[in-house]
């Protein structure tokens, strides 16, 4: 296997783009990386695109195609396929690109995320993103995303014993920092008051205790290690990747409480990097709910179950802190259009560790990614490191 | 706007679905009949046809399941869509059966009632309606025991 590197990355401002179709929005990204990246269009081999559900959205299938031809990539016929795994989707469509020049089959090659979902009523919205579950037998329960995790922070709250303002807390952070991410859905801090205060959505989480509904879309170019260089000073070097699946209903899992995809996958990504948790010096994690960065922080094994509200709290996971989490501003102020976010992560851990993280910058040599579709059916991690 | 389904199609929360979809799982939807693996002992509800543990050392069997068991985890949703809409605040939580096996029920009780470890009962009820004029669906719920 190869050594790969990130040369290239661009990624649209996240919000409510009204302005933009879904087609223009990964053009917008791909036009960033590859001037990033100092490339044209006729250097690429092939392209992966994360989407979850261009097919409710926008009524949209064949996206692999449509983002060749509007790219302007059709003409040379270069190879394009789209990945889905619900809100994980962006993720894999990195691990797809990174095996894809790893193996040598292709050397320059684009990793995308797009979602456009302004374009359906908020209904229709909490009615796709409920396909991440299992339709048959949670669908019919007359669950919701929220009400998925909501089941998570009750059941976390009764045995651990995590308050409710460690909770809020998560969301204060995490606006602090997307205040400092000119990308960003939402750059105003928020008080603890803000989150206890909002309305309830699924009890005990509230409406700022969940990520937004969001377009945008990322895209980071990937090229041997080896040939880096011709491109990029700063190229940011794959150390490790790791996937792994678990059951698709919550109810069928051994613990509620644990994401035992996210424990499996940052294993992996761990092993196959050789570095320790202590050597990481941020996380993009995926806090589509509040509950889920507090899980992810443990399944990662940064600390034991049942710390990471203490640790929130102590402002650990601040920029500063022991082990900064969603620099970003993560999915809670970022934004979460869903395929994309996966690779938002990696443009924001690219940024990171070249040192253009302007007002939010974190000095450190190795970050994490954590990509999580569903309630953690699918998880991806990644682990970046400077050349 | 996403246009209204034609009546040969079932609206389940914002969850759509033919006819023939639904009756396919009807004896499991009314009955709670799920299934056992004869191999390992292990019982399956929602049902599988394939044990996970066994792989192709199992045997499925259907299996009637008692229909009591307790709260292991729950929500107050307060916003959802489709059917499910008129019953908000209603309670959504996740049930361990006493054979073993859990799955995900909408709770029929107070908001205020419910906790964890509460003792529940299966009942059969209405799950919804394909609008005034379709087709009216039933299935199983959940109550306190």
């Amino acid at each position: 296997m190869r050594e790969v590197a990130v040369i290239g990355v661009g990624c649209t401002k996240f919000g409510e783009k009204w302005e933009s179709s879904f087609r223009n929005l990964f053009v917008e990204a791909g036009a960033l990386a590859l001037e990033d990246a100092n490339l044209s269009g006729e250097q690429i081999d092939e392209i992966f695109v994360g989407n979850m559900s261009a097919g409710r959205f926008v009524e949209q299938e064949h996206i692999g195609a449509l983002i060749a031809d509007y790219a302007g990539l059709a003409t040379d016929n270069i190879p394009a396929t789209r990945v889905e795994a619900a809100c994980a989707s962006g993720g894999l469509s990195f691990r797809q690109a990174y095996t894809a020049v790893a193996s040598g089959m292709s050397d320059i090659v684009v990793a995308a995320g797009v979602e456009k979902m302004t374009d359906v009523g908020t209904e229709v919205t909490t009615d796709v993103l409920a396909a991440a579950a299992d339709r048959e037998w949670e669908g019919i329960a007359g669950i919701t995303f929220p009400g998925l995790y909501a089941m998570i922070a009750t059941e976390y709250m009764h045995r651990y014993g995590l308050k409710r303002e460690q909770l809020a807390q998560v969301a204060v952070k995490n606006h602090d920092n997307g205040a400092k991410n000119p990308n960003a859905q939402f750059r105003k801090p928020i008080t603890l008051d803000t989150v206890l205060n909002s309305t309830l959505v699924a009890d005990p989480l509230r409406l700022f205790d969940c990520s937004p509904v969001t377009d945008g879309a990322a895209a980071v170019i990937l090229a041997p290690l080896e040939r880096a260089r011709e491109f990029t000073d700063t190229p940011i070097k794959v150390l490790g990747a790791g996937q792994a699946s678990s059951t698709i209903a919550l109810h069928d899992r051994k613990d509620i409480c644990t994401l035992d995809a996210t424990v499996a996958a940052g294993n992996r990504a761990f092993q196959m990097a050789g570095v320790e948790r202590k050597d990481i010096g941020f996380v993009e994690v995926h806090d589509c709910f509040t509950i889920a960065e507090i899980c992810a922080i443990e399944d990662l094994g940064f600390c034991k179950k049942g710390e990471a509200g203490k640790l929130t709290e102590e402002g650990q996971t601040a920029i500063g802190g022991k082990i900064p989490i969603n620099p970003s501003g993560g999915l809670k102020a970022c934004g979460h259009p869903v395929g994309a976010t996966g690779v938002k992560q990696v443009y924001e851990t690219v940024k990171q560790l070249r040192g253009d993280a302007k007002g939010r910058q974190i000095d450190t040599e190795i970050g994490m990614t954590h990509n999580v579709g569903g309630t953690g059916a699918t998880v991806v991690c990644h682990i970046f490191g400077r050349v | 706007m996403v246009p209204e389904p034609p009546l040969s199609v079932i609206s389940l929360g914002g969850y759509k679905m033919s006819v023939a979809r639904f009756w396919r799982k009807q004896q499991n939807r009314y009955n709670l009949i799920g299934t056992r693996c004869t191999t390992c002992g292990k019982y399956f509800y929602p049902p599988r046809g394939f044990c996970p543990d066994c792989r192709r050392e199992g045997n499925i069997v259907d299996h009637q399941f008692k229909g009591t068991g307790k709260v292991v985890t729950y929500s107050i949703i307060r916003s959802s869509s489709g059917n499910f809409k008129l019953l908000t605040p209603y309670v959504l939580a996740i049930i361990e059966l006493d054979e073993g096996t859990r799955l995900t029920s909408h709770l029929v009780c107070d908001i205020d009632q419910v906790y964890i470890g509460m003792p529940v009962r299966r009942v059969f009820r209405k799950l919804g309606e394909d609008g005034s004029s379709g087709a009216i669906f039933y299935g199983t719920k959940f109550v306190p025991a």
